[in-house]
């Protein structure tokens, strides 16, 4: 009997989880509905106009998924140099000794600092860094959003790819090594090609990371309603966008902002997803 | 002693992990050329210990020394760099390893590949077929040279990382336990084919199966406590061994 209770008392937790998803779910889907039917899904998504002038409202998403992609993709690339080399050192290189315990622990600490603070740093030094390089006039946009973006993703790829390269079999590197190999080969031949699914899927869970990053984002990005038309250029990420403009928006405005929060959650819900089953093969 | 120069010599050699305790103590031994010799002895008696001292495994730990000499060819290994004495001393492991992402081919071609030695496509072939044909492979999967090492049954794989280390010529190739993973069947293939290998290589074996190092080994080693208590003819020592702690093992008294 008591058990009983018990069992019916965690399944009811349990379900929670999946009530609480359905209802964010429902919500964005009926609060995004106006817009959808407004502007029709697809040209919703491929328009890039967002002018809210009163009788002549016109918006589209194109703008800030762009803005979402460049900045992700554009991190992902600044992380892999710097979340590589911690992976190896970490899982292969200094396995095992306090070296890399504690580079491990400081690389994680990192994935615990707050965003908004990653925000404040890229905006008073690494964005003045930027207008004193000449790299662009305002110092903020995508370059400057995409590379504070990277460090906050890099300990999340290094951590999670540094398991699976420790996971590499003892038997297949001293097997490389017996054959004369030296250390950087066994790195090259065995150990990346090996650990490479894994590896692959830590970096996919760093996009997911990237993509819904708000703070530092909406900090740096510049904020402008454009598509940016190179990497030095201002714009607005779909996360920013929402951030920026949901505390003055209303009626079709709102909606619209409702809508780009769907999207980007199906985006990073796919990902994740993706993500997710790519470890659990990855580790078989 | 053989009036041959041996090819390997063991030097008052000694293999520690700690400060305090030693896994390996002054062992000496001349191995012949083109003979099969085996290593026997209880667990932890140190024989895997003093075999991957041979191809200087050990370095590639911190903490464990070695020292003594190891004289291959009458140049102490010790002092040579990793990296050419294992192109020269090739290693077949417990456990059956083919590196699962090549293919058959480019596992038995890895040696190269890994030591950045670029081969024509025909050497390619060629070292490959006389490779797989030497571990007698080569009729079992010559059509399916594309997949994966993997792919093939545990003895077969086996027979792979033996044609992986015979791809580079070594002088001598050290096994250890090769056959512990395999069925009988597998097992026999194995020893039939390294009675043949003796031809080209010299091979020290470590196992723990009497029946084997009787099959296949001219000489044997019997170590207990890192010691090399006994080393001779393998007849000899099965039938007249002059230690008794070798008899105890021998007759199952011990091990």
């Amino acid at each position: 009997m008591n058990d009983k209770v018990y069992k019916a008392l965690l399944l009811l937790t349990a379900l929670f989880m999946p009530v609480i998803c359905g209802g964010v779910v429902y919500a964005l889907v009926t609060d995004a509905y106006d817009a959808f039917e407004h502007f029709g899904f697809f040209r919703f998504l491929t328009s890039s106009e967002w002018s809210y002038t009163q009788g002549a409202e016109k918006y589209g998403a194109l703008p800030f998924i762009t803005g979402t992609l460049m900045t992700t993709l554009l991190a992902l690339i600044f992380c892999i140099p710097f979340s590589l080399p911690v992976a190896l050192f970490v899982g292969e290189y200094f396995k095992g000794t306090r070296l890399a315990a504690v580079l491990g622990t400081v690389t994680d600490l990192l994935a615990g600092i707050p965003s908004i603070i990653y925000g404040l740093w890229g905006f008073y030094t690494l964005r003045p860094i930027i207008m004193a390089l000449d790299i662009s006039p305002q110092g903020s946009g995508v370059l400057t959003a995409s590379l504070v973006l990277a460090i906050m993703i890099v300990p999340y790829a290094a951590s999670l790819s540094a398991e699976f390269i420790k996971m590499v079999p003892n038997d297949l590197k001293e097997g490389a090594y017996s054959l004369g190999a030296t250390r950087a080969e066994v790195v090259k031949s065995v150990i990346f090609p090996v650990a490479g699914s894994g590896i692959f899927s830590s970096y996919v869970l760093a996009i997911g990371r990237a993509l819904g990053e708000t703070m530092t984002v909406t900090m740096l990005i510049g904020n402008t309603n454009n598509i940016p038309d190179s990497i030095t250029s201002t714009g607005n990420s779909m996360a920013s966008i929402i951030a920026n403009q949901f505390g003055e928006a209303d009626d079709l405005r709102l909606s619209s902002l409702i809508a780009i929060g769907l999207v980007l959650f199906m985006i990073t819900a796919v990902i994740n997803m993706a993500g997710k089953m790519m470890i659990k093969r990855a580790r078989i | 002693m053989e009036s041959v120069k041996p090819i390997l010599e063991f030097k008052n050699t000694c293999v520690s992990y700690t400060k305090q305790t030693m896994a390996v103590k002054y062992v000496s031994a001349a191995i012949g050329r083109n003979t099969i010799t085996a290593i026997m002895g209880p667990s932890g008696c140190g024989k895997s210990t003093l075999l991957r001292a041979v191809n200087l495994m050990h370095n590639l730990y911190q903490n464990i020394r070695v020292d003594g000499e190891i004289l291959l060819n009458g140049e102490n290994i010790l002092s040579m760099e990793p990296i050419d004495v294992r192109r020269r001393v090739g290693m077949v492991f417990q456990r059956p390893a083919p590196f699962p992402t090549m293919s058959i081919y480019d596992n038995v071609l890895s040696g190269f590949a890994l030591n950045g030695i670029k081969l024509s496509k025909g050497e390619k072939d060629a070292t490959v077929e006389r490779c797989l044909r030497s571990v007698a492979l080569w009729d079992e999967v010559r059509d399916v040279l594309n997949k994966k090492g993997t792919f093939l049954s545990g003895g077969q794989q086996q027979r792979l990382c033996i044609a992986r280390a015979l791809a580079m010529k070594p002088d001598v190739l050290l096994m250890d336990e090769p056959t512990s993973a395999l069925d009988p069947i597998a097992t026999k293939h194995i020893e039939d084919l390294l009675v043949e290998l003796q031809k080209e290589v010299t091979i020290l074996i470590v196992t723990h199966n009497m029946g084997q190092a009787m099959r296949i080994s001219s000489k044997s080693m019997f170590m207990y406590l890192g010691e090399l208590v006994e080393y001779g003819d393998t007849g000899m020592m099965f039938s007249n061994p002059a230690d008794e702690r070798t008899k105890a093992y021998l007759t199952g008294k011990m091990g």
